[in-house]
Formats: C-alpha cells, sequence, structure tokens
C-alpha cells in the first residue's frame, strides 16, 4: 500500500509546475471546450424531421452520458486515490459482475420478457441496492480491523467477482438463445432508451455524493499521499478510507444501474487526466475526469451512430481503447 | 536437524499417499458414476450400452479430469515459485483469459479450424498474455504481494474485455460462456487425448523442479549458483503455457485451481518443488475427481460444469487463505 502510494506523488519536474498549477489549468479549459464541442456537434449533426423532437431526445442521451461519465470518472480517481495505484478500476471490485449475475439470474427466472417489462424504477432500485449492500459486506468483512487493508478488500471483492462470473457461466447456458439475446442487451450500456425518471433520481443521486466529494477535496489530497503522511498530518486515514469505499460503491452502483456496465472508462478517463492536468489535486483531477470522460462517450456515441450505425456498444470502444491505454501505462510503469 | 529432516519428510509422504490413494479411490467412484448405469458386471459381461458408456464416455472423462486438474495445479505452482508469489496463477495473471481470447480470435476467423490448430493458436496467446505479466512484474517497484496478483487480474480483465466484444459482434456470446467455463460433460473419446500433451508437461515439469525452487529463491541467489535464471522463468512460462492453451480449449477454464490446490498443498509440506509438486498434481487430481462427482450428482440427472463449483467453493478457499495471510 505504501510502496505503491509513492506513484501517485507527480514525478520529479512536475512538482514545480504545481504551485501554479498551469498546465492544470489549461486541460480543464481544454476539455471543457472539447466537452462543449462534442455536445453541440451531437446535438445538430444531421437532424432529419421534427426539430424539438431530435433535440429533446439527443439532450436527454447527452444528459445520461455525462452522468455516468462524471459519476465513473469521479469513482476512478477516488479509488485510485485511496489504493495509491492508478491501473486499477473500481467497476472490477464485484461490481459489475455482480450487475451481470443479478440480470442474468432475473431473466433466467421470469424470462427476459418479463424482465424487460417490469416497472424500471423496481430493476433500478433493487441492482442500486444488492450492489451498495455488496460493497458494504465486504467493507464489513475487509476493514473492520483498526488499520484498513484496501489492497485486500480489493483482492476480496475480485475474487467474489469471479465467484459471481463463474454462476452467471451457469446460469446463462440455461438459457434459450433468444432470451440470451435479450440479456446481451441489459449486460452493455446503452445510452438510447434511458428512463427519464431514473435519470433525474440518478442525478440528485450523484449530485449529493459529489457534494461531499467537494467538501472532502482537501481530506483527499492528504490522503493520496499515503496512510503514514496522512496520519503525520493530522487525518483519520482509515475512518476517511471506509467512507470514500461506500462512496465509490455508490458512485458505481448508480451509473451501473441506469445503463449497465462501463467498466473501463473511469480507467481510461482518469488516467487521461493524470497525464493532462500533472496533478493530483482533487480540486482538479475530479472535474477534469469527469469532463473527460463525458467527452469520451460522447464521442464514442456519436461515432457509433454516424458512422457504424448502430453496430455496436460505446462501451465497447471505451474497453478497446481503454484496454490498449492500460497496456501502455503498464509498458510505460516497467521503463 | 537431520532428524527434523527426516520427519518432515516422513509425514510429506505419508501426506502424498494419502493423497494420491483418495485420488484412486475417486477415480474408481467418477467411473461408476453418472446418468445411466454401468456397473462392472454390466461392462465385464457386455450387457447393453454398459461397455460402450465405459470405454466412450466415463473412462474418457476420468482421464481427462486427472490429468487436467493435475496438470493446472502444477502450473499455479511453478508460476507461484517463479514469481516468488504464492497469489500468482494463470488465472490471476492473464494467462487463462489470453488463451480465451486466442480460442474466441480462431473460432472468428477460422471457424473450421482443427483442434490442434486452436490449441496451438490458444497456447501461443497465453505465453504472449504471461510474459507481458512476467516482464511486468519483474521491473515493478512494489512487490506486495496483493499488488503483483491484482495487476495480472487486471491485465486478465482488459484481455477478456477484448474477447468479449469480438464474441459480442459476431454473436458467440453465449457460446463463448459456454465453453469458457469448465465441463467435463462433452468429454468422449477422440475429444480429450490432446491432455495426454498435458501430462507429459507434468512430467517435464517435474524434471526440471529442482530449478523451479532455485529461481524462486531469487534472481541473484539462482544466478549464483549456476542457474540460467531468464532461461528458466521463459521455460516454466512455456509449460504453464501450454497447460493453459490445451486445458482451455479441451475442457475450458477451471478458475482458482492453479491457485488454491498449491497454496493447500505447500501449507502441509512446504515449497520445495520436487516434494511439493507430486502432491499438488495428487490433490489437484482427486480434488477435481471429487468436484466433478459433485458436478454430476447436485442436479441429477442434470450437471452443473464443474467450472462453476470450482469457481464458488474455490472462491470461498481462497478467501480463507487471504484472510489468513494477512491476519497472521
Amino acid at each position: 500500500m505504501t510502496v505503491v502510494a509513492e506513484r501517485l506523488v507527480p514525478p520529479e519536474g512536475e512538482t514545480q509546475a504545481e504551485p501554479s498549477g498551469r498546465a492544470a489549468r489549461v486541460a480543464l479549459v481544454l476539455v471543457a471546450l472539447a466537452y462543449v464541442g462534442a455536445v453541440v456537434l451531437f446535438m445538430t449533426y444531421d437532424i432529419q424531421g421534427s426539430l424539438s423532437f431530435a433535440l429533446e431526445l439527443r439532450a436527454k442521451k447527452v444528459l445520461a452520458m455525462t452522468l455516468v461519465g462524471t459519476s465513473l470518472a469521479a469513482a476512478a480517481v477516488l479509488f485510485h486515490t485511496i489504493t495509491g495505484n492508478r491501473i486499477l478500476t473500481p467497476a472490477l471490485i464485484g461490481l459489475d459482475s455482480l450487475y451481470i449475475l443479478i440480470q442474468s439470474v432475473a431473466v433466467a427466472t421470469w424470462g427476459a420478457l418479463t424482465v424487460v417489462r417490469f416497472d424500471e424504477r423496481v430493476r433500478f432500485s433493487v441492482a442500486v441496492v444488492i450492489m451498495i449492500a455488496f460493497v458494504l459486506v465486504l467493507n464489513a468483512v475487509f476493514l473492520r480491523r483498526a488499520v484498513t487493508d484496501l489492497p485486500l478488500l480489493v483482492l476480496g471483492g475480485i475474487v467474489l467477482g469471479g465467484m459471481f462470473a463463474s454462476m452467471t457461466a451457469f446460469v446463462v447456458r440455461l438459457l434459450d438463445p433468444n432470451e440470451f439475446l435479450i440479456l446481451e442487451d441489459l449486460l452493455f450500456a446503452s445510452f438510447t432508451l434511458v428512463n427519464e425518471e431514473l435519470l433525474v433520481i440518478s442525478s440528485i443521486i450523484i449530485v449529493a455524493i459529489l457534494l461531499v466529494v467537494v467538501r472532502m477535496r482537501k481530506v483527499l489530497d492528504v490522503v493520496a499521499l499515503g496512510r503514514p503522511t496522512a496520519i503525520a498530518l493530522g487525518v483519520d486515514y482509515d475512518r476517511v478510507n471506509r467512507r470514500l469505499v461506500v462512496l465509490i460503491a455508490v458512485l458505481v452502483a448508480v451509473p451501473t444501474a441506469l445503463v449497465g456496465p462501463v467498466t473501463f472508462l473511469g480507467l481510461l478517463a482518469s488516467n487521461a487526466t493524470y497525464e493532462m492536468a500533472k496533478t493530483f489535486r482533487h480540486h482538479i483531477t475530479v472535474p477534469l475526469a469527469a469532463l473527460t470522460a463525458a467527452t469520451l462517450l460522447i464521442m464514442a456515441q456519436f461515432i457509433l451512430e454516424e458512422l457504424f450505425d448502430f453496430a455496436t456498444r460505446p462501451s465497447i470502444i471505451v474497453g478497446f481503447v481503454g484496454g490498449i491505454v492500460f497496456i501502455g501505462l503498464v509498458l510505460r510503469e516497467v521503463k | 536437524m537431520a532428524a527434523v529432516a527426516q520427519v518432515e519428510r516422513r509425514s510429506g509422504s505419508w501426506i502424498l499417499g494419502l493423497a494420491a490413494a483418495s485420488a484412486v479411490l475417486l477415480f474408481f467412484v467418477s467411473i461408476f458414476v453418472g446418468a445411466s448405469s454401468a456397473s462392472i458386471s454390466d461392462v465385464i459381461n457386455d450387457r447393453g450400452v454398459a461397455r460402450i458408456i465405459f470405454f466412450e464416455s466415463r473412462l474418457p472423462r476420468t482421464i481427462a479430469i486427472v490429468l487436467a486438474g493435475s496438470s493446472i495445479a502444477v502450473a499455479g505452482a511453478i508460476m507461484q515459485a517463479l514469481t516468488q508469489n504464492r497469489f500468482v496463477s494463470p488465472s490471476t495473471a492473464g494467462t487463462t483469459e489470453s488463451a480465451i481470447l486466442g480460442v474466441t480470435v480462431v473460432s472468428v476467423f477460422s471457424p473450421a479450424a482443427s483442434i490442434g490448430y486452436k490449441m496451438l493458436v490458444a497456447t501461443a496467446f497465453a505465453l504472449a498474455g504471461t510474459l507481458l505479466f512476467v516482464f511486468f512484474i519483474r521491473r515493478l517497484r512494489s512487490r506486495d504481494i496483493i499488488v503483483v496478483p491484482l495487476i495480472g487480474i487486471m491485465l486478465g480483465a482488459v484481455v477478456q474485455a477484448v474477447a468479449w466484444f469480438i464474441a459480442l459482434r459476431y454473436r458467440l456470446l453465449q457460446s463463448l460462456y459456454a465453453w469458457v467455463i469448465g465441463d467435463f460433460s462433452g468429454t468422449i473419446a477422440g475429444r480429450y487425448e490432446l491432455l495426454y500433451v498435458v501430462g507429459a508437461i507434468t512430467v517435464v515439469a517435474y524434471i526440471f523442479a529442482d530449478r523451479f525452487t532455485l529461481a524462486g529463491v531469487g534472481r541473484d541467489f539462482s544466478i549464483n549458483v549456476g542457474l540460467n535464471y531468464d532461461r528458466t522463468i521463459v521455460g516454466g512460462m512455456i509449460l504453464v503455457s501450454v497447460v493453459a492453451g490445451i486445458t482451455v480449449v479441451v475442457v475450458g477454464a477451471v478458475p482458482f485451481w492453479g491457485l488454491i490446490v498449491p497454496n493447500l498443498a505447500s501449507l502441509l509440506v512446504g515449497d520445495n518443488q520436487r516434494r511439493l509438486l507430486p502432491l499438488v498434481a495428487a490433490i489437484g487430481a482427486a480434488g477435481l475427481l471429487a468436484a466433478d462427482i459433485l458436478a454430476r450428482t447436485v442436479r441429477y440427472p442434470a450437471e452443473v460444469p464443474v467450472g462453476t463449483i470450482v469457481g464458488v467453493v474455490g472462491g470461498l478457499v481462497f478467501l480463507g487463505i487471504l484472510i489468513r495471510s494477512r491476519s497472521s
């Protein structure tokens, strides 16, 4: 834990740039412009038929993508802060596999059509509650000791995720191929048909959590320095960590229940952020990562709709790019 | 000192004998458990289809379980020795996922390929993934026992995501789910023989056991005593990758197997590979036989894939080992 934490401290040469934070401010402005550009392009490109209908439909999608991007990016940044390791992604601590298992079991038990026609609010709430309950249990099992041992929690979560995946593989085997096609739709994030009411509820939850994060931003900067330093500076490190795990869980669970898993988005956006901003201060990294993630999603969706005719899903593009970036990060770390 | 070593060795062989005996016992149980009955007397007197069931299905299936169970476990033990980390295994280093990606790629781009060709591609992918992992962790600053497998798991997740997305694109996702999970119900004569290669590799691994033990002590030490360290590492990883490639193609993934079996075995006899590997092989065979018998009886006459049973039970065992290792 402490060993890896040193990696979060900016490498030499970048520390001088820190006080003025110019790179960070420039990056923030540029990415904000990119976001606005992406939104304008997405909203106005090639509108046919009713203008107001198209705009309303597209605005809803933009809102959903911005929310999902913001939430997952913030979750990833916070996760990197508490684990001191920037190549992890929080969805991997069993949350995505749990979501997939919930959907598969539901489809196998009641049939795909029943599940899809079921009240979306109930489906959403059940998925969110189960995912958050899971993280609370993880928290209770792995972090109950006086000293928090986050790597243990992360690996424990991943192992449980592996168990969920094994169960899913069995459940999927029982499904009729036609049923599976409908299930497949639930397993890959889609922004085309997002329930309006749920979008509002999710936004309220996420904004509330983000307000807490904003209030904690200075404590977070200290936590990122690692346990010994943080404690020396007077932060109750272990308590903050336990709280952050729960915040992260909500930040992952809500967007996942809303649209489906976008596992590598947080990883991609947060690492792009660290590169651009050359800082690990949270008042920069969280908004910058959020804007980056939203821009990436909107661009991915735009490319899919206009160039690939909806043949694939934005999470697929994000997965591919995220995978390449991950390998790149790993290889650079090696040097 | 000598006396202690003597006692240890004796208790080690006693444990090995016990594990081997239960493997033999379970071997015979496995042959006579299944949806259709094929008793010994029926087979001997050639009554009904008993003989066909026996020679075409039960015996091949049981042999396949023994070969896969022991070789996957031994592959895990070798990886743990070579990386000096007891939580590294084919399923926590991207090896299995890379093999799965290889099979996916073959299935999409040349679906008519022979099983030997599929196996070759799977092995090549597995090797590439494993070497990437080894390359990475050897230069990693952190040698934290948990951070290293975390990186392997992330690598595996990324590779698996790519496999999934290819499968999704070509409407193969459900099939991918089906053959990714380890399952012996389709093992019949003519479809498992490649596993003998894996069995041979396990024997080769035993011959080189001392080198793996030395390499496991550390790079500088092993070079000092005259071992070609890099060649040993790469050679060991090739063995592991071939095992992963073949077993994934023939039976599918058996999650956590290469992790929990060596960990349990080394709790019993320690880390000397020459004593550890036979026990790992015996426990690997006996354990997977037991899991498969359970898989055949728990929803009798239907079956549960053995990969699911191992995935759930093995996950729990792994969690237990994890928590224990951190609290001590």
